[in-house]
């Protein structure tokens, strides 16, 4: 699977993508493939603070519900309004079209402690 | 090969709203014997309705074919083995069902004079009296609809406790292998739950555990025999450490038909616990309900048992006592669910003590007897001894890309329900089997032969397990849609 | 099968318990009875009640009559034995009178989402609470007290528990109806919701337009409770309400001392996922057809555990489809004439009585015993095997002099006149 270079990844298996001082936020393309069929995501509504390393939102399978961690604090500018509708997008394009929510960072030096594309692979044994 | 099925005509069937015509209906009320009200008069014409639009029109007979029709799309008991692990699916003897439904005892209301209710309140009291001897505790309500309703009864009764000594405490410890139940339990009732890792036999770590005691601890939720159907054979060191602690140990009964007779859980240190009447004492579960929560507490626990409670008057009469201080209160309007009770005190007087013994030794039999027909086959979860259940897990199955869901699937088309899937979580792939002690021998062997069966497909041709199930009336249902884009009633197109 | 096992005894399958756990001794229970002397045990203890009496008690549970097909139907062992419909391709039969159950309650009910059932009404309540709370992240209920008190007990049980706090506001002393000035005091900013009854406990029709405008006012939502289901034919259903709980027992349930009977719970669709419980979805199986599974499972305790929005499990299925059988045997029209029968013998038997409030009823209403106690009234109609109205000095010490009585299309005219000459006497 291709994990994009200029992307940044937790160990919970987010991915935050930089513009300027904002930073668009997804799931990797290894978490939804362990949570298998999508079902439902619940998000934040723009103005909310996020932490990172806190729970930002949800996603559900079936059978199982797993925590979006934040991997930046800030400000939630955007969310993803189309993955109320089409949830399955997750599944389908999860670092593309289905970014969850986009995030004016508190200190943009954060991104730093976070894993670039290799060790991310490295890390999920890839 | 299959042995237990064949296929045999099923009939389609409309959902009552497509079917209805108007003005079509299976009733007849009797002649109104009074002058008829006019609604809009007597209500006002705001709080009147129109009608109940779409709603069903159908004759009597169209009533009996739909719904006989859609029973025939169901599995039950009565149909053969239902080997759902934790759920003790037993036998329902039709006694309980008759005598159930006896006049007296099915019309009495709850607000009826008590001289003109000492029949029922007996029974009550009969089976709370039974109750206390099955589980060595001193006291028992049956308030409580349900196992959940009885853990949430317990719990707060731990907290009252607790309060009445001036700290409610913080925190309910939950071993990793509970139910679901206990900590969403715990949490209704103001607990944060720190959960305890199980060791390497399934059982509660006694290390662990006294490494998450502190005095914020309340309760320990623990659930005997546990979810993988073993014994906790540090039970009796375990209530001593919380004990020691000033904690209290709740027992989680759903697995109480491994006990009865051969166990106490107020012997071996138990301060408040629950028992489903519909998992051990035979009432039906009737597609996911009704049911009954008995819970039994040791006396210190008594004074907060829900109002209200029985007493003899002076005269030897039953009658209610509502004045009860230190209650918990109510969990639920009136007496508990009545009907229930006597179904299950029909079991137990049926079998008596020496019988009741003897179902659990035959429970037993029957777990461990699977277990060693079937463990050529699939890997056992946990070395330890089973009790009333065997739990395996699907690793050698997985293996080869099939999985406990898929293998419960392929069971569908051997002609069982399934065991219970992928519970409890602390066995990867589990595949939990129930038996219960009213399974016969030829029954048991049959779905022992279907399992081992399915092994060998798995080796051979496992798109066959994967694709299950193929004979059924419905294939392989999609929950994913259902989720996805949930229609939850009926609209008219 | 011992042999197989590898023992020679049966006490050898539980010889591994540590023997402080063990119970050495028989339990001391009586031998095991057969089936003759079970159903005679019972129908001893069936003699012992108020077997052949008529009643006018209602207060929550209501004698209805059951018509025969209910049992028929609800006896069938493909329906009474089987489990929690987890496995949808053997579940189908329960999976889909459930969605038409769903179905049936949102049409009464004038919601968009109903679940597969809650215990009964009072624990419904809290379970109504709680859900307002999660939606509004409030800590504050208003509850009527014609309200069921037995309903607001048990809310305060689980009120005390889960620490958070009720207030409770009267009745207007004329009409029996929702002092909506005082609820107007009582709500604030922290209120999460209002609940209310309707009919009430009194039989009292309520405003509820009225009661919705003042919660949504502030923010609030407005629960309304039901215990008498055979209401919702004839009344406007209260379709400005956030949540609706309710009793079923009005369809078809014994009144069996109390239970079990069958809780509901509907709402609007903007809040399904906050509902507890199990809830049948539509859906397609692998040849394209129509059908049915639990869905939105998610919220609940098998799988989200600490945080699911309840810790129910079991349910009360078949008392449900007893309740969507007695529906469909009635059907749109019958149920209405049911209804109606309802009302115009509760008018009867009002007729030349001193009723308490003088707001709209349904098939129950609250009268003065004049001189006499209640107790004394019921008395005397025992000695005639009647079962009079439920004195409500236990629940309302202001109302001590009063009875709540209850008929339906059960209550035969000559007993009715007994019950009036014997007030009026």
């Amino acid at each position: 699977m291709n994990y994009p270079e200029n992307y940044r990844y937790t160990k919970e298996h987010e991915w935050v993508s930089m513009d300027g001082d904002v930073g668009t936020v997804g799931i990797t393309f290894h978490a939804q493939s362990e949570l298998g069929d999508i079902v439902y995501v619940d998000m934040p509504t723009p103005g909310a603070a996020v932490t990172a390393g806190e729970s930002l939102g949800s996603v559900e399978s079936v059978k199982a519900v797993s925590e979006i961690y934040s991997p930046v604090s800030g400000e939630v500018v955007e969310a993803n309004e189309t993955l109320k509708d089409a949830p399955e997008k997750l599944n389908d394009d999860p670092h593309g079209e289905a970014w969850l929510v986009k995030i004016r960072l508190s200190d943009k030096s954060q991104i730093q402690d976070l894993m670039d594309a290799s060790k991310y692979q490295a890390y999920i044994g890839e | 090969m299959i042995r237990k099925t064949r296929s045999n005509i099923s009939q389609n069937e409309q959902l009552l709203f497509e079917m209805s015509s108007p003005g079509k209906r299976g009733y007849q009320l009797p002649e109104l014997d009074v002058p008829a009200v006019d609604a809009a008069g007597a209500l006002g014409g705001e709080n009147v309705r129109d009608e109940v639009t779409d709603f069903p029109e159908v004759s009597e007979v169209e009533t009996i074919r739909h719904f006989s029709r859609l029973s025939t799309w169901n599995y039950g008991i009565d149909l053969g083995m239902f080997p759902l692990g934790s759920c003790t699916m037993k036998y329902n003897p039709r006694i309980n069902e008759a005598v159930a439904r006896i006049d007296g005892l099915a019309w009495a209301h709850p607000y009826q004079p008590e001289s003109l209710s000492q029949g029922v309140m007996e029974i009550v009291a009969v089976l709370e009296g039974a109750l206390c001897e099955i589980f060595g505790m001193d006291a028992v309500t049956l308030q409580p609809a349900a196992g959940a309703h009885g853990e949430f009864t317990g719990i707060m009764m731990v907290r009252s406790y607790f309060e009445a000594q001036g700290n409610a405490r913080k925190v309910v410890l939950v071993p990793d292998s509970a139910h679901g139940t206990n900590p969403a339990t715990a949490a209704m009732a103001g607990y944060q739950i720190r959960n305890i890792q199980s060791n390497s036999q399934g059982m509660v770590d006694v290390g662990a555990l006294e490494a998450s005691i502190d005095d914020s601890v309340a309760a320990l939720m623990i659930t005997n025999p546990n979810t993988v159907g073993v014994f906790e054979e540090n039970i009796a060191q375990i209530c001593a450490v919380m004990h020691s602690k000033g904690g209290q140990v709740y027992m989680d009964g759903a697995n109480m038909n491994a006990l009865v007779g051969i166990a106490r859980p107020g012997d071996f240190g138990v301060d408040v616990m629950h028992s489903n009447l519909h998992k051990t004492f035979s009432t039906p579960h009737g597609g996911g309900g009704p049911g009954a929560g008995a819970v039994g507490v040791r006396s210190h626990l008594e004074p907060f048992l829900p109002a209200p409670r029985l007493r003899k008057n002076a005269e030897g009469a039953w009658s209610w006592d509502y004045d009860r201080p230190q209650s918990i209160g109510p969990v639920k309007a009136f007496y508990g669910n009545f009907g229930v009770i006597v179904r299950a005190l029909a079991y137990i007087l049926a079998h008596g003590g020496v019988g009741l013994k003897n179902a659990t030794v035959d429970a037993l039999l029957n777990a461990n007897y699977i277990r060693k027909i079937l463990e050529p086959y699939y890997e056992i979860a946990y070395p330890a001894p089973s009790m009333h259940e065997c739990v395996f897990s699907d690793s050698r199955q997985a293996a080869k890309g099939v999985k406990t869901g898929d293998i419960a699937k392929r069971l569908i088309d051997y002609g069982f329900h399934p065991y219970t899937v992928s519970f409890p979580m602390i066995v990867h792939g589990a595949l939990m089997i129930e038996p219960t002690e009213t399974e016969p021998k030829h029954e048991i062997d049959l779905f022992c032969d279907a399992l081992i069966s399915i092994s060998q497909e798995i080796d051979e041709n496992p798109e066959l397990v994967l694709k299950a199930p193929h004979l059924s009336r419905t294939p392989r249902v999609d929950e994913v849609l259902a989720a996805r884009k949930p229609v939850v009633r009926w609209k008219k197109p | 099968m011992l042999s197989v096992c590898g023992l020679d005894s049966l006490e050898q399958l539980y010889a591994h318990l540590p023997e402080e756990t063990k119970l050495n001794r028989p339990l001391a229970l009586d031998p095991g009875k057969s089936e003759y002397e079970i159903y005679d045990y019972f129908k001893a203890r069936a003699a012992e009640n108020a077997d052949g009496y008529a009643s006018f008690l209602g207060a929550g549970v209501y004698s209805h009559y059951r018509p025969v097909l209910c049992d028929v139907i609800a006896s069938r062992g493909e329906f009474l034995t089987s489990y929690t419909p987890y496995q949808a391709e053997m579940a189908q039969g329960t999976l889909t009178s459930i969605f038409e159950f769903q179905t049936m309650i949102c049409q009464l009910t004038g919601m968009e989402v109903a679940n597969a059932s809650m215990y009964d009404g009072s624990t419904a309540v809290p379970e109504a609470a709680m859900m307002a709370m999660r939606i509004t992240g409030r800590e504050h209920i208003v509850v009527a007290s014609s309200v069921h008190p037995e309903y607001r007990q048990v809310l305060g049980t689980y009120a005390r528990n889960g620490r958070w706090d009720i207030d409770t506001f009267g009745y207007d002393a004329q009409s029996g109806r929702l002092n909506l000035a005082e609820l107007e005091a009582k709500i604030g900013e922290r209120t999460a919701c209002v609940i209310v009854q309707s009919p009430n406990f009194f039989g009292v029709v309520e405003q509820i337009p009225a009661a919705a405008a003042l919660a949504h006012k502030h923010g609030a939502l407005l629960v309304v409770v039901f215990t008498e289901a055979v209401s919702l034919a004839l009344l406007e259903p209260p379709r400005e309400a956030d949540i609706v709980v309710g009793e079923l027992q009005s369809f078809a349930i014994s009144p069996s001392y109390g239970g079990p009977f069958a809780g509901v719970m509907a709402t609007k669709e903007k809040f399904m996922r906050q509902i507890p419980g199990r809830l049948v979805g539509e859906t397609k199986d692998a040849n394209g057809n129509r059908a049915f599974c639990l869905t939105l499972s998610t919220r609940e305790q098998h799988i989200r555990r600490e945080k699911a929005t309840s810790n129910i499990c079991t349910n009360q299925a078949l008392i449900a489809l007893t309740a969507t059988v007695f529906l469909s045997v009635y059907g749109k029209e019958g149920l209405r004439e049911l209804a109606l029968q309802n009302l115009s013998k509760a008018h009867y038997l009002s007729a030349g009585l001193k009723r308490k409030f003088d707001g709209p009823f349904f098939n129950e209403f609250v009268v003065e015993c004049g001189g006499k106690t209640p107790e004394a009234v019921n008395s005397a109609l025992l000695e005639k095997q009647i079962v009079g109205g439920l004195p409500l000095g236990r629940f309302y010490p202001e109302l001590a002099d009063c009875v709540l009585l209850c008929a339906t299309e059960m209550s035969k005219r000559a007993e009715m006149d007994l019950v009036r000459g014997t007030l009026e006497a």
